[in-house]
């Protein structure tokens, strides 16, 4: 009898504490939802309607708002550029971070180990400790380029900015993919050299094949490191009327926002930078928070 | 012979471009840091003059870089404890109950860390705005008309203001990363465990925490270390270090001294100051936790 009692109270406990549990997780769920949902809301009403309650809903869809910042705002130019600047440094990544991530994982020769630790060394080495330096290399660079040219390269160049986006994620790519492929068993090299195929093509068409789950995972970590990365392009992109990534071109609205308010204008942009990434997000998220166990740690 | 030349030639071919990128934008800009803070110069012209450590003797006695270095303590200590927290707090429950919906409590608690930090910013201010802000007008419901709560005007305020925004974004991350190294502990300890009657909390204590400690271990001194980079990505575009230094932290002090002040020697010192001071802390942190690891 006292034993059923106790076992009563246990449960009625564990029912309790279960809905304990879900009113948590749900109210840590609607602080996430809600603010990005406002963004969208807000992203769609009028000037006038940003006076007053902000929890109000739009009175109709203003996509005018879209329009100008496209337009008006230059978000269309700032998109491009970022589109680009993402795409050039995924491909210089791979294109670079791949053959040595698999020479430096699957042969030793002289020096290997000395690289290996060098890269290593690298993961600790963040931008932002070195972003000054290298823009200071970039100013000097192009003040001997005038002199020789009358005209600079490094600074204002979205080439140059998604080869520093690129160089400066080198270290953790390669430390990502060599440790992938450094399971795969030696036989396949093997057979291949057996059957007369020469190192280029056992690399390209053997082990890059497979390759390809430690490769999705750096192109989405990467993807979305590159898509929001400001410092560096910030730094880089000096010209007020030159190349601009979104963020920093949003950083910018959000500066101007106070005096001009053009409240409108600024939560379109802000969905124009998200909407991408969630969109991706939602395609891949399994793929996603599963490779970062593979993957180990990342900021 | 042969074939050995045609080796070492593709691993060269497959290993220089990469060493040369690394050489020029990690290896030669880190040296930099170090050399360059030993000398008096303003960036942009060409006249740099050695003056030793006098730098680093300027900096010691600097007071705004003493509130940067406090505003960055302060929020290491507090972002990091609350997200920690929580985070294992919130893996333990997604993992260990049954709960309806966890993927969709997983894929949510996510998503802050997909967005970049001007997306959260510029979501932050809009939650802090203190006229038409989403929290003023949640809390006027409660408070009435009162004067308005200045979250980022607020000197005092500001700090935790940042923290609360630090750690939304980085919960799900860890959340994540803990649930994966908590769902590989072996059922049978819990099963155990519930035939001797612990509790939920000591089965959390007991067997979830100690297995899963070396995951926690790195976790920590790696959040640490990133904790300092991202409180500056926050401060460079929620509140710009204002108001009046108020949440100024070191890297956000560093940039602003060498880019904006142009005394470019005196950021460089700066630099090795925080760079120094962040290995330590790693290795300190790392010292303190070391636990003999436990098999399963």
């Amino acid at each position: 009898m006292a034993i059923n009692k106790e076992k009563a109270a246990g449960e009625k406990s564990s029912v309790l504490g279960k809905a304990i549990t879900y009113i948590v997780l749900g109210l840590l769920a609607i602080t996430i939802i809600i603010p990005v949902a406002w963004v969208f809301m807000a992203s769609v009403k009028e000037n006038s309607e940003f006076y007053g309650n902000p929890f109000a809903l739009p009175k109709g869809i203003h996509w005018q708002n879209f329009v100008d910042a496209w337009t008006k705002a230059n978000m269309g130019d700032y998109f491009m550029t970022s589109v680009m600047i993402t795409a050039m440094a995924l491909i210089i990544l791979l294109i670079v971070a791949l053959p040595a991530a698999y020479v430096l994982s699957r042969y030793t020769f002289r020096g290997s180990k000395l690289l290996n630790g060098g890269f290593m060394a690298g993961l600790f080495i963040n931008v932002n400790y070195i972003v000054v330096p290298i823009f200071l290399m970039f100013v000097s660079g192009d003040r001997l380029l005038n002199k020789l040219f009358g005209k600079g390269f490094f600074l204002n160049n979205p080439f140059v900015v998604a080869v520093v986006l690129a160089s400066t994620t080198l270290p953790f790519t390669i430390y990502l993919l060599s440790g992938y492929l450094a399971t795969l068993p030696k036989a396949y090299e093997e057979a291949a050299y057996v059957d007369g195929a020469g190192y280029f093509t056992t690399m390209v068409r053997i082990i890059l094949p497979m390759a390809k789950p430690s490769v999705v995972t750096v192109i989405l970590f990467e993807f979305l490191s590159y898509w929001n990365e400001y410092i560096i392009s910030m730094t880089m992109l000096t010209d007020p009327n030159g190349p601009r990534t979104l963020p920093v071109g949003l950083l910018n609205l959000m500066k101007a926002q106070n005096a001009k308010a053009e409240y409108g204008q600024m939560y379109a942009g802000l969905v124009l930078v998200m909407v991408p990434v969630l969109i991706l997000y939602m395609c891949v998220q399994k793929k996603l928070t599963q490779g970062m166990t593979l993957g180990g740690l990342k900021g | 012979m042969q074939k050995n030349k045609g080796r070492s030639r593709f691993i060269a071919a497959c290993v220089a471009p990469a060493t040369i990128l690394a050489f020029i934008f990690l290896v030669i800009p880190t040296i930099n840091v170090f050399r360059m803070s030993l000398f008096r110069w303003g960036g942009y012209s060409p006249n740099q003059e050695f003056v030793g450590l006098s730098n680093f003797v300027t900096l010691f006695q600097d007071q705004n870089f003493y509130q940067s270095c406090r505003n960055t303590i302060l929020l290491i200590v507090v972002v990091t404890a609350v997200t920690i927290t929580f985070a294992l707090l919130f893996a333990a429950i997604l993992t260990r109950e049954k709960i309806r919906g966890q993927n969709f409590f997983r894929i949510v608690f996510y998503i802050p860390n997909i967005l970049s930090v001007v997306v959260i910013s510029a979501i932050f201010s809009a939650i802090y705005d203190s006229k038409q802000g989403l929290l003023n007008s949640l809390l006027s419901l409660f408070r009435g008309d009162a004067e308005p709560i200045y979250w980022l005007g607020d000197q005092k305020l500001v700090i935790y203001s940042l923290a609360i925004a630090m750690v939304w974004q980085a919960i799900g991350y860890y959340m994540v990363m803990y649930m994966a190294s908590m769902s590989a502990v072996s059922e049978s300890l819990y099963e155990s465990a519930n035939l001797e009657g612990a509790s939920k909390m000591t089965q959390f204590f007991q067997i979830t925490l100690p297995l899963i400690w070396t995951n926690i271990r790195t976790t920590l001194t790696f959040f640490i270390i990133s904790n300092i980079n991202m409180s500056f990505l926050f401060v460079k575009a929620m509140t710009g270090g204002g108001p009046d230094g108020a949440t100024e932290v070191f890297l956000s002090y560093m940039y602003k001294q060498a880019y904006t002040n142009s005394t470019y020697g005196y950021g460089m010192a700066i630099g090795v100051v925080v760079f120094s001071f962040s290995f330590a802390l790693a290795a300190v942190v790392n010292r303190v936790t070391k636990r003999e690891p436990l098999e399963m």
